[in-house]
């Protein structure tokens, strides 16, 4: 018999699903902020609000249920690399756009 | 149990099964990177169209339902929670926990479907859909219109994606309810769930670029 196979055999014990819970009510509340701040007259920092909250939803939701939290560096890095270019691609964009005459 | 047996045992490429798993996982997010930029280009459209029409997207913005909107992201939201608890379910061998939340993950990311298409059929009779039925004559039309097709561009690819993960889950219900998965291999479970959070992260932007632009 394997390694894997005795630790198949050992009944398993399941980690708590708490912060899962947490989670969740986290990311609502933050839904119900973004919503109730859009009608607020912020003018331009509506957006700026709206955007940050969805960057942070999606960071908790990528550490906490995508497991990033706990996972290695190269996963990580493999993780943040997508959405680091896509930063350059819409900063460089908005750096031509917005400069023109 | 002969499944079980081989499916245990890493391939001799790998020193054991959570190397295997760890190299899957890292694959699992390459794709995603892949599919952060195939989102993103469309995200950098909208950015660079909403900063030339700035006028347009604040009067398109009121056409969009905010309540099936905000109703949706807190569907997609819990579906991320049943999933989590699927992939935890999965992780420790509970096959009948497994199975039962991945259903119950599957039928929220129906419902979802459900809400968008009644959306997308009330667009279709306002005639918000550009070159289709596109009715809208007020100021601004041609901003407006690039609006609405970024809309149904973005929110269309999202519910394709959304269509492909409820498939893939209702396959790995199947799978897991008849045994195929166990505490030492559950790679394919562990997979979907990244797949399907992906998937609530992308409708975590589209929600205040669609729904929540110029409602103060």
């Amino acid at each position: 018999m394997n390694e894997l196979q005795q630790a198949d055999a050992v009944p398993a014990k399941a980690p708590p699903t708490g912060r899962y819970w947490l989670m969740w009510l986290v990311l609502l509340a933050l839904q119900l902020v973004n919503l109730g701040s859009s009608y607020l007259p912020l003018g331009a920092f509506n957006v700026v609000v709206n955007v940050g909250i969805s960057i942070v939803k999606a960071l908790l939701v990528m550490a906490v249920f995508m497991h990033l939290s706990s996972a290695s560096p190269v996963m990580r890095l493999a993780a943040g690399v997508g959405f680091f270019f896509l930063a350059v691609l819409i900063g460089l964009s908005l750096g031509d756009y917005m400069t023109r005459p | 149990m002969a499944a079980e047996g081989t499916s245990a045992m890493a391939a001799s490429h790998f020193a054991d099964a959570e190397q295997r798993e760890t190299a899957a996982t890292f694959g699992m997010w390459i794709f995603l990177a892949t599919e952060v930029l195939f989102f993103g280009v469309l995200f950098a459209g909208y950015t660079v169209s909403r900063v030339q029409h700035a006028e347009a997207f604040i009067l398109a913005g009121r056409h969009t339902d905010v309540l099936l909107g905000s109703i949706n992201t807190a569907v997609l939201l819990t579906s991320s929670l049943t999933m989590a608890l699927a992939v935890r379910a999965g992780s420790v061998g509970w096959r009948r926990s497994c199975a039962a939340w991945l259903v119950l993950t599957a039928v929220l990311g129906v419902a979802f479907l459900a809400i968008k298409g009644y959306e997308w059929h009330e667009d279709w009779l306002q005639g918000l859909v550009p070159g289709l039925r596109f009715a809208y004559s007020g100021p601004d039309a041609p901003g407006v219109e690039l609006f609405f097709f970024l809309y149904f561009v973005m929110t269309g690819l999202h519910a394709l994606h959304l269509t492909i993960g409820i498939l893939v889950i209702a396959v790995m219900a199947l799978l897991a309810a008849r045994g195929r998965f166990s505490a030492a291999y559950h790679t394919p479970i562990v997979l979907t769930g990244l797949y399907w959070h992906f998937i609530d992260v992308v409708w975590i932007f589209l929600y205040p670029l669609f729904y929540l632009v110029s409602r103060s």
